[in-house]
């Protein structure tokens, strides 16, 4: 008994060297990739190989050009603000739109799959509409609800406003499915013993079948943090938003080949972007999700 | 009055007759051993009793009333085979569980858990997860929560089954020392003729197809039960005679599927 006790802080330290190790593991993947890139560039350069694409500074800038891009002014001639500067304000305007899609989605793919767990016929009857809706491209979605909301929008909430609707679109499908899927994840016996204790259906599905989903809304919530954010940049150009990542995508696209490293940056910031909703939604996990270490993916 | 009045309780699964014209009283304070082989219909007894399944004819009354209302009234505690023990909630939060449905206020829940902790022996362990307790005390914390809210009646599903032997019986010991300290009626489903026959006031012998008692044996040996209890002749008699009425039960299966 005293044995379990004392494993607990040992365990603690073990999960400190795996979560070190798995950073080493990322960097070290990382630069594999850059090293990679680099020596595909050269090669394809020296030996001058035209497939799949001819290798030109343009078509692959060096990884370093890229990073050295974001430090240095947007316009060239080396005035104004830093590229950095313009896309970190870009991203932010894009994580709020995202965001509030993502909380938007969440709420209501959580709410549907409950109903949809609930009742069988709703759930036989609507589930194949809820699939085909995602069926359609979000480029055609966009430019519609942006059609419908934008007239009936506040000031406050004006463009952005049917941004976040067209990310909550992307976001809510793999909620309500993995939604339906924790839900019904709930050991019999255990509902045998709700029975037992004379609890409702509402006291079953707080008590029980939620917290017993959450390891399956979680993993649909990572999934949908980084939907979001696709969702957020390109529910932005059908709206014809300049302030975010999808107005600077629209933009550097056109310089492309004057200026590659733009394009690349804006990518490597929506990237990040995405990685930082992924990361908030796996932190938030690690403080709610109280499991077995074998059930924490 | 008697805890548990079965009558004439028949339950039909489709075309399988899992119990067929069950009659069965338990009194007070009795602790009442099911024991057969699989498809005997005891787990579907039990459950019958605890309003989980309803019989498709006859009737079960628990503290004098229909067995729904017992359930709804809270009159019974169960614990399954496996301790079902919520992964997300530490070793009080579980025991609190049924507390928290009943509406008990924080204070009465924690002084009630303490309480509880302290009979299963589990104190220390108040805030450790279930996934970081042995089986064996996984199972007492099943059975602290099985009786946090001090239901009349505990019903216990072969609730050492999955124990190795060592472990099951120590934990037959602390169960009669729980029984006896608590004053709850006991219903407990097992496969162990020796389990049936150390812990039980009286062993109920049921046989399949269809599910029916064939016997009921009283158990006279001396009380308090210890470790030396295994060793009495009288044990052994008991077992015997538990054995008997168990291959008696079966062999009129036979016999009764012989011409068919």
């Amino acid at each position: 008994m005293s044995a379990i006790a004392l494993e607990a802080p040992r365990a603690r330290g073990l999960a400190l060297r795996r979560g070190i190790g798995r950073v080493l593991l990322f960097v070290l993947v990382g630069a594999a990739l850059w090293g990679f890139w680099e020596g595909y560039r050269a090669l394809w350069m020296r030996e001058h190989w035209t497939w799949p694409f001819v290798v030109t500074d343009t078509a692959m800038p060096h990884i370093h050009s890229i990073f050295q891009a974001l430090v240095e002014p947007a316009r060239p001639g080396g005035v104004g603000p830093r590229l950095i500067t313009i896309l970190f304000h870009a991203a932010l305007f894009t994580a709020k739109e995202a965001a509030a899609g993502f909380a938007l989605g969440a709420i209501l793919g959580f709410s549907l799959g409950v109903v949809l767990a609930h009742f069988t016929v709703l759930r036989r009857g609507f589930l194949p509409w809820v699939v085909a809706s995602q069926t359609v491209p979000i480029l055609v979605v966009a430019p519609m609800v942006v059609v419908w909301l934008n007239p009936r929008l506040p000031t406050q909430l004006k463009d952005w406003g049917a941004v976040a609707v067209i990310a909550a679109y992307l976001t809510f499908f793999p909620v309500t499915i993995n939604t339906i899927r924790g839900l019904q994840s709930a050991d019999r016996r255990a509902v045998e013993l709700m029975r037992s204790y004379a609890a409702g259906e509402w006291s079953i599905l707080w008590k029980l079948r939620v917290p017993a989903a959450l390891p399956y809304i979680f993993a649909a919530l990572k999934v949908s943090a980084t939907a979001s954010v696709v969702g957020a940049i390109i529910g932005e150009l059908p709206s014809s938003i300049q302030d975010g990542l999808g107005g600077q995508i629209i933009n550097y696209s056109q310089y492309y080949t004057i200026q590659p490293t733009g394009l690349w940056a804006t990518n490597v910031i929506a990237a990040a972007l995405g990685i930082s909703f992924f990361l908030v939604v796996l932190l938030a996990e690690k403080l709610v999700v109280r499991r077995a270490p074998e059930h924490v993916a | 009055m008697s805890v548990v009045q079965i009558k004439e309780v028949t339950k039909q699964f489709g075309p399988t007759t899992a119990l067929q014209s069950i009659d069965l009283e338990i009194e007070e304070r009795e602790f009442v051993s099911l024991i057969g082989p699989s498809g005997c219909g005891k787990s579907t007894l039990l459950r019958i009793i605890g309003d989980l399944i309803q019989p498709t004819s006859g009737t079960a009354l628990v503290n004098g009333k229909a067995a729904r209302q017992g359930r709804i009234d809270r009159d019974y505690g169960i614990v399954f085979q496996d301790a079902v023990l919520y992964d997300w909630r530490t070793v009080a939060k579980n025991i609190a569980l049924p507390l928290e449905l009943a509406r008990w206020g924080r204070k009465r829940r924690a002084a009630k858990v303490e309480e509880m902790v302290e009979l299963v022996e589990l104190g220390g362990f108040e805030s450790h997860y279930p996934w970081q307790l042995s089986g064996g005390m996984q199972q007492r914390v099943a059975i602290a929560r099985a009786l946090s809210f001090d239901p009349a009646l505990l019903l216990m599903d072969e609730p050492f089954g999955a124990l190795d032997e060592m472990t099951r019986e120590r934990l037959n010991i602390e169960l009669l020392n729980i029984w006896e300290a608590s004053g709850s009626t006991i219903v407990f489903v097992t496969h162990s003729i020796a389990e049936a026959v150390f812990l039980s006031t009286r062993v109920v012998v049921m046989s399949p197809r269809p599910g029916r008692i064939a016997d009921v044996i009283p158990i006279d040996l001396p009380r308090p039960r210890s470790a030396v209890t295994r060793e009495d002749p009288r044990f052994f008699e008991l077992v015997t005679q538990v054995r008997e009425a168990l291959h008696l039960g079966h062999d009129t299966d036979r016999k009764a599927a012989a011409p068919a």
